[in-house]
């Protein structure tokens, strides 16, 4: 027990959970924005994916690790397009889309990877980039603090940044004011002339920019390559990390960080005794637990209510 | 006669897809700055006419003329663009969001990249100011009760600009105080100017505010009358009325032992408003009960009460002696009791399964016609035949999915389900809405059938025909309470049961206990 707490309490693992759960908050960001506008992304695993390969690629052929992040994201949004595209024009159930992106990205960066590198289980032929880390001047000479927040990757940093960005687009702008709405009472937006199907569309491909971050830095950051798979359920998590984080942003944010943890936890306990294969189930174990607690207290939420109503009549 | 016209809907036909014909070159025109009401019963087509006017549907024959021109209504936004403003019957706001949020939804102020919310909250009281509708503007519209939400609704509509202001039954979710303060503040919108289309079949309120009414019957328009120049009465008299008179013998036997039994039910919904009042009938074998109203009067609640979907509580509801609190809908059933539903689409059939499923579906898991897991389908099939052949279904054949049947075989198929299991009491609701005259005619014969075997019938229906022809009853709902307790249903003319119907009498206590003592 003690050779756990030496693990855990440590700024190691401390700076660990910031470094896995970034991938997780920006996926759950763009789960949350389409969540809100009633349109829910199932395809974010997919997205991930996708561009996560083509950051690679974009950065061992241009050289450059920005150009292949702005590849990386752009292939994100264009994947979620296409989502959008199917859902929202020729009225596919959005399920169908995803499982669809899901299956497509997983076999498909397979066969592209193969046919650029002659590999089917990573890109180490490619001589791809990966984004800096970034020491943060004063910060970094504090102690505990300095080395649990500095020197992350710059996407790290932009997550957190990201945070703040979309809790203020969804709470102060027009944009956000309308996607909030057409999730809320489409009916009620289009009565007002809020395109329901615009504000969707925009929701979507806001959703797969943050997912194509969150993919850009899978291989260009937490690894410095692409394995076949290797998002590993990190976008089921997210629309798990959203729905447990009732749709708020905080809320998102903070369970984003919770799985983070259990992720990191599963990373520092394979120094113990224990079988790999059982600490590898720790985040989805969490996933579940957290769902059950959060399916618990909204039911007795409700219950809570009716009595209440009851009681009034 | 009215110096300036400022609307116009002339010869106004509207057929819908489906072949229904709503609106039947319907005359209308709306002078600047009267309140005008638009009357007429459920299915009248008030609701069609209203939805052209603010481009929700697009007219198949005619024209609208707004201030002399020509115009062309293609989508709601067409009609705010030419200041028609519309309140809904269910509100279009959003529940989480503050009343200026709901109010600049959609033309949000400025602020660089975000919204400028003082702004919005100043447009929301200035624009509440201007036309003295009290509400808060930060107050979130969940936490509003109906009428303060209302109230957003007009002004949302006035902040688009909304000269003409169309409300669709807006007094029927209110309370008697909020419809007073709702027409003190309609009557203060005429005098600073505007125009408003006042949708309602309660006839005291319109007496009451408005200036000129159009009345609606069966989608054409019976005529524009001021207000002051007709009475209730008369108006009743245009509203109510048969257009053919359908007559069927029936047998006359004395009554058996009463089957159900209503006592004192009341019922009120969330906000404590009362849905059913002291509601107290009976229905005995042998005889067909009838309930008359205008829809919304109580009718849905009492026979979501007496079937089992909504829970009866307080032991006001008795089946063949039965108290039936806390009894689901399985078994009330067993109690012997068969369930028309007024809409056959949602309740009554399951679309995409067979004729057959559909005809089992209340005893599939009974004995008769299972071997534990597994259905006797040869049995099945036999009935569905059986069934089909009896009540004359036009269909290839029993394993036809239901919803490629027309509306009238449907219900047939619907209504020998109901009947075949040879129930003690049967609930029907509106059973011939939307059918054929011939399939009508036919349900109407199973309906007699079934009472002259001694069953009781209760029978829900808002057409006149069907109701003043088969009940050997009938009670009269008017907001939740029963207002008359007629014993000859035949006899009674239709403007005397208009009366009752709209409010405008009602009978002595004494007279409606008979439905319990008699």
């Amino acid at each position: 027990m003690s050779s756990l707490f030496n693990v855990i309490f440590t700024t190691e693992f401390a700076f660990s959970v910031l470094r896995v759960t970034t991938p997780i908050l920006f996926a759950a960001l763009g789960a949350l924005i389409s969540n809100r506008a009633g349109i829910i992304n199932i395809g974010l695993e997919g997205i991930m994916l996708v561009a996560a390969l083509s950051g690679v690629v974009v950065s061992a052929y241009t050289g450059s690790s920005w150009v292949g992040l702005m590849g990386a994201v752009l292939a994100g949004t264009l994947i979620s397009g296409i989502l959008a595209f199917f859902t929202l024009h020729f009225k596919t159930h959005i399920i169908l889309g995803g499982v669809a992106i899901n299956m497509f990205a997983s076999g498909g960066t397979v066969f592209i990877l193969y046919l650029l590198s002659g590999d089917k289980g990573s890109s180490t032929s490619l001589p791809s980039k990966v984004l800096p880390s970034v020491d943060i001047p004063l910060l970094k000479d504090i102690p505990v603090l300095g080395p649990i927040f500095s020197g992350h990757n710059v996407l790290t940093y932009m997550s957190i940044i990201a945070v703040f960005v979309v809790y203020y687009m969804l709470k102060r702008t027009p944009l956000g004011l309308r996607i909030r709405s057409v999730g809320e009472n489409p009916q009620a937006a289009q009565s007002v002339g809020v395109s329901v199907v615009k504000v969707q569309y925009t929701a979507l491909l806001l959703s797969g920019f943050f997912a194509g971050l969150g993919g850009a830095y899978m291989s260009m950051g937490y690894l410095s390559l692409f394995t076949r798979d290797m998002t590993a359920g990190r976008g089921w998590i997210a629309i798990a990390a959203e729905s447990m984080g009732r749709s708020t942003t905080v809320g998102t944010t903070l369970t984003s960080l919770l799985f983070g943890a259990a992720d990191a936890l599963a990373n520092a306990l394979q120094v113990l005794k224990i079988p790999a294969e059982l600490i590898g189930t720790l985040p989805y174990v969490t996933t579940v637990i957290g769902l059950i607690v959060y399916a618990v207290s909204e039911s007795r939420k409700r219950n809570r209510k009716l009595k209440r109503l009851e009681k009034k009549s | 006669m009215m110096p300036n016209q400022l609307l116009e809907m002339k010869n106004i036909t509207k057929v819908y897809p489906n072949g229904v014909v709503a609106n039947q070159n319907v005359q209308f025109s709306l002078a600047e700055g009267e309140i005008h009401a638009i009357v007429g019963e459920n299915g009248a087509g008030k609701s069609t006419l209203m939805k052209m006017m603010f481009g929700m549907e697009e007219p198949s024959e005619g024209e609208i003329i707004l201030r002399g021109k020509q115009v062309l209504l293609a989508s709601p936004q067409d009609a705010i663009d030419h200041g028609i403003g519309m309140v809904h019957q269910h509100f279009m706001l959003v529940p989480s969001f503050t009343v200026a949020e709901n109010m600049v939804l959609g033309m949000e102020p400025k602020k660089g990249v975000s919204i400028n919310y003082n702004e919005a909250v100043r447009m929301t009281e200035e624009m509440s100011k201007k036309y003295n509708l009290l509400v808060n503007p930060k107050a979130k519209v969940e936490d509003l009760s109906v009428g303060m939400k209302q109230k957003v609704e007009i002004l949302k509509a006035l902040l688009r600009g909304a000269e003409i202001l169309i409300l669709d039954e807006p007094t029927a979710v209110l309370t008697p105080q909020e419809t007073e303060e709702l027409f003190r503040e309609l009557t203060q919108l005429k005098q600073q100017g505007h125009t408003i289309v006042f949708i309602s079949h309660k006839l005291k309120e319109v007496k009451a505010i408005c200036d000129r009414i159009t009345i609606m019957r069966a989608g054409k328009s019976e005529g524009v009358f001021w207000t002051k120049d007709v009475t209730e009465q008369e108006i009743s008299k245009l509203m109510v009325g048969r257009d053919v008179v359908l007559r069927y013998d029936k047998e006359k036997k004395p009554y058996g032992a009463p089957i159900l039994s209503v006592t004192d039910f009341s019922l009120a919904d969330e906000t404590g408003k009362a849905l059913l009042d002291k509601v107290a009938f009976k229905v005995r074998g042998g005889e067909i009960v009838g309930i008359a109203g205008v829809e919304g009067n109580g009718q849905t609640q009492l026979v979501e009460a007496l079937t089992g979907s909504l829970a009866v509580r307080g032991g006001n509801v008795a089946i063949k002696g039965t108290d039936i609190q806390g009894y689901d809908i399985r078994k009330i059933r067993s109690l012997g009791v068969s369930y028309i539903p007024e809409d056959r689409m949602r309740q009554g059939a399951a679309k995409d399964a067979s004729i057959s499923d559909n005809l089992i579906s209340t005893q599939y898991n009974t004995k008769a016609m299972n071997n534990g897991p597994f259905l006797k389908s040869k049995k099945i099939a036999k009935l569905a035949t059986t069934l089909i052949e009896e009540f004359r279904v036009r269909c290839s054949g029993p394993n036809q999915p239901i919803g490629m049947l027309s509306g009238g075989n449907m219900q047939k198929v619907v209504v020998a389900r109901e009947c075949s299991t040879a129930p003690d009491l049967l609930i029907a609701e509106q059973p011939t809405r939307g059918v054929d005259i011939g399939a009508a005619q036919f349900i109407h014969q199973k309906l007699i059938e079934l009472r002259d075997g001694g069953s009781g019938v209760l029978l829900i229906s808002a057409d006149l025909n069907e109701i003043l022809e088969l009940s050997d009853s009938l009670l009269v709902m008017y907001e939740g309470q029963i207002v008359a307790y007629l014993e000859e249903p035949w006899a009674v003319s239709e403007e005397e049961l208009g009366l009752y119907m709209l409010g405008i009498n009602r009978q002595d206590e004494q007279q409606i206990r008979r439905a319990v003592e008699a």
